[in-house]
């Protein structure tokens, strides 16, 4: 489900983003980042997330940043949305100046 | 209940009891700032320990309560008979719920009831109504602008979820969105920020907390309820609106991020203004030569002059109070009674062991062993003293408990009446005390019920007005007397009479005398009241009174003359365990006699000996001493030897002697209670173990007098 060339990576994550998954998860994440320099993930699949999930992202997110890496979440699904505003953490992954993550704002910002 | 809770209610009577005393004494004399400061402290300290042990009931009630104190330390509130009450009252409900903890329950609807009918009168004193939620804070004068309240009307919550919370299976999110179901999130911000580096991060804990500005019109306890289920696993702030932003600041500052990005955090929530963030902000910048003190901003909010001169006096007041209990503390240690009872019956067994070794070493007749054995009995004498010290308490306080006896029973009957207290440094021993307060109780109600008059009868009468109780107790003969005196209408002694004729407790003919006749009020069932009332009259208790005192071996007495008021006085030994006694001989048996109701010892002489073998008193110095021979009294048979002697013992003011064949010398001894079987054996009070290991009887003079007396009277 990964493609990668190294620079640019997308992953598409096909399983709920719960508790069950999450260490798994996270290991995934952060093995595709450390292998790419730009990381956009395909959220689309995500049926189901809780704060398990949540977490997972915000760490891959803070961990990109921290390596000046980009990460970008496309494709949404409703469950994830939700969450991200349910948080008010939608700005956070959106931020412009580091990297776009909805999708309508991806080909403006860069 | 674990240690701490039950300090923290031992802790919280002690404070109550304070609380209550200068409450009374405010209304008695009006108030000064050293009272209400008393009071203060007492509701602060029975806040803060609440807090401690997570007691929140005790701690939404004590909010309010300390509001109105300090407004009244402020000078903004007047203390009237009114809001004294209403004070009594939460002092009083403050007990109850310091009960609920006590019994490790929740307190039940009508307590609760009770508690917010009470917040709502002291809601009423602050001035603003109590508006759905329970903690406002009134403001109060600021120096700077945006300081003490913080300008907006949010609710704050701050929220630090634990790391078990996911495993658990409780997930934040549902609490946010039952959040938004009792009202609206207006902003919110996220903290990851306790969530660590990514080697180290576990996927399956939570990091997250939440700082939330939220508008509900829910109360307090109902946001607080959405956090239920997490309350193990969750720090949980709530800020009700308009909260004093010291208090804000303080409480910030226990949180794990650093105080820079809470500021920044709390201005994104609209919970601080800019303005009040660069307040502070400047006033840090401005300490820049001194780096290493650079102040928290938490800090400098609270220095700025952001915060009122109460709120620094207030900070002041704290210091000293843990100054001063910490000076306190090292004066006392509390130790559990059962310790001391455990001392005392080792103390006990030692005073026995070294009365044997003592008799053994004069047996063998070795001056350096007897020498040495005295040595030791005398220190013996000596550690048992202290021991019985240690668990020696001062009477006032069980007095100055009758204080809102006083003060509630007399408002509750229409009466004016006066308590006044004296002798209350008197000591006697705790276990003693304990059971003294319900006799007393009952005598003290007894008194303002019966005893004392209206106002109006009294003024008829030529009488003040107001009438006078009086609590007094002194050290009488090796014991202590409690004397409970009224000024009121003193007991009618016909219609006593009567009413023991009527019950036939008497005979028709029978000539009693005056502390006989008072004596029959101690029996069961005997009223004389014409009205009961719900305080007393029932004819149910004086003679539980008679027995409790008499378990204590203890005495009452009465003493009244019509129209000018009763004297109820109770006699009580100073301790139950151990006492100094004297031994004496008769035949071949050992009776010990409490030293201190001992007078004096003198020989029959054998002009007396035969001139008693028919009456049954001798004269003494011209006074007419009855007497009991002992081995009449307990049917001993075996014929004494050539001697006998008197020991002239008194109780309660009544000289008796006792006469018996040989006298032993003092004997201090630790007292064995008898079996019930022998309950209703006149004249003994005990048994205990001689150093020889034989049982010795010890002698009840207070039956012996009353028996004594009663015989000499009928003659």
């Amino acid at each position: 489900m990964a493609k990668s060339d190294q620079a640019h990576s997308t992953i598409t994550v096909n399983e709920d983003m719960t508790i069950y998954n999450a260490a798994v998860q996270k290991q995934m994440l952060l093995d595709a980042l450390a292998n790419c320099e730009e990381l956009d993930l395909d959220l689309s699949q995500v049926a189901e997330m809780d704060t398990a999930g949540f977490q997972v992202l915000l760490l891959t997110k803070r961990e990109a940043i921290k390596a000046n890496k980009a990460v970008r979440l496309t494709a949404h699904s409703k469950a994830v949305t939700e969450l991200l505003d349910l948080y008010n953490m939608a700005s956070y992954f959106g931020d412009p100046m580091v990297i776009p993550a909805s999708e309508h704002a991806a080909g403006s910002r860069r | 209940m674990d240690e701490i809770q039950q300090a923290f209610v031992v802790e919280g009577r002690e404070l109550l009891q304070m609380m209550e005393d200068n409450l009374l004494q405010m209304e008695g004399s009006g108030s000064d700032s050293e009272t209400i400061n008393a009071i203060f402290r007492a509701a602060h300290t029975i806040k803060g320990g609440a807090g401690v042990i997570e007691c929140n009931f005790i701690v939404e009630f004590t909010h309010v309560l300390e509001n109105v104190l300090d407004e009244m330390r402020a000078g903004v509130i007047v203390a009237d008979r009114e809001l004294i009450e209403v004070l009594l009252n939460s002092a009083d409900q403050l007990g109850a719920l310091l009960t609920c903890v006590e019994n490790n329950s929740e307190p039940g609807d009508d307590v609760n009831l009770t508690s917010a009918a009470l917040r709502e009168k002291l809601q009423h004193y602050l001035g603003k109504p109590a508006a759905g939620h329970d903690v406002v804070l009134t403001e109060a004068s600021v120096q700077a602008s945006g300081g003490g309240e913080m300008e907006t009307d949010n609710w704050h919550i701050s929220l630090r979820f634990g790391p078990d919370v996911l495993r658990k299976g409780m997930d934040p999110a549902s609490f946010l969105r039952y959040l938004m179901e009792l009202g609206q999130i207006v902003n919110m911000t996220t903290l990851p920020d306790a969530m660590p580096d990514a080697d180290e991060m576990d996927a399956e804990s939570c990091y997250l907390g939440f700082e939330i500005s939220y508008q509900s019109e829910a109360d307090k306890a109902k946001i607080e309820g959405v956090f239920d289920f997490v309350s193990d696993d969750c720090v949980v702030h709530i800020w009700p609106p308009h909260s004093k932003l010291a208090d804000f600041i303080s409480s910030i500052e226990t949180l794990p991020e650093d105080t820079m990005r809470l500021g920044e955090i709390l201005i994104l929530c609209g919970a601080l203004t800019q303005h009040e963030l660069d307040f502070a902000l400047s006033a840090q910048a401005d300490r820049v030569d001194d780096l290493s003190a650079q102040p928290k901003i938490g800090d400098l909010l609270v220095n700025q002059g952001v915060v009122t001169a109460e709120v620094v006096e207030a900070a002041a007041v704290k210091q000293g109070r843990v100054a001063d209990k910490k000076s306190i503390e090292s004066q006392l240690i509390r130790v559990q009674a059962s310790k001391l009872d455990q001392l005392i019956d080792l103390v006990g067994e030692m005073v026995i062991a070294s009365a044997g070794a003592n008799m053994q070493a004069r047996k063998s007749g070795e001056t350096a062993l007897v020498e040495s054995t005295s040595v030791i009995s005398m220190l013996v004498e000596q550690i048992r003293d202290s021991a019985l010290q240690l668990r020696m308490v001062q009477i006032g306080e069980t007095f100055t408990r009758f204080q809102r006896v006083v003060r509630d029973t007399s408002r509750e009957l229409g009466k004016d009446i006066e308590l006044l207290i004296s002798g209350s440094e008197a000591e006697l021993d705790k276990s003693v005390v304990e059971k003294l307060g319900d006799p007393l109780m009952h005598l003290v109600r007894n008194a303002l019920d019966h005893g004392i008059e209206s106002p109006e009868v009294r003024t008829a009468n030529g009488k003040p007005a107001r009438g006078t109780l009086r609590l007094n107790a002194y050290h009488e003969s090796g014991g202590i007397a409690i004397e409970i005196i009224d000024d009121g209408a003193g007991m009618n002694r016909e219609k006593i009479l009567n009413k023991a004729r009527e019950r036939e407790l008497i005979s028709p003919n029978q000539v009693l005398t005056d502390s006989e006749i008072f004596g029959l009020i101690f029996e069961p069932g005997f009223s004389t009241a014409d009205k009961i009332t719900n305080i007393s009259g029932r004819g149910v208790g004086l003679d539980v009174v008679k027995r409790n005192i008499a378990a204590l071996r203890g005495s009452i007495e009465v003493e009244s003359r019509e129209g000018q008021g009763s004297t109820f006085r109770i006699r009580l030994p100073l301790t139950l365990a151990i006492i100094d006694g004297f031994l004496v001989g008769v035949g071949r048996a050992s009776y010990v006699i409490p030293l201190g109701t001992v007078v004096e010892c003198i020989e029959l002489s054998e002009q007396d000996r035969a001139d008693t073998l028919n009456r049954q008193y001798i004269n003494l110095r011209g006074e007419v001493l009855p007497f009991v021979r002992l081995r009449e009294q307990f049917a001993i048979s075996e014929s004494g030897g050539r001697r006998e002697n008197i020991v002239v013992v008194q109780y309660a003011g009544q000289k008796i002697g006792l006469v018996v064949d040989e006298l032993m010398g003092e004997f201090q001894t630790v007292i064995k209670p008898l079996g019930t079987i022998f309950k209703h054996i006149k004249g003994i009070g005990g048994s205990t173990i001689l150093g020889s290991g034989e049982v010795a009887l010890i002698l009840d003079v207070q039956s012996l007098v009353a028996l004594t007396t009663a015989q000499q009277n009928r003659m």
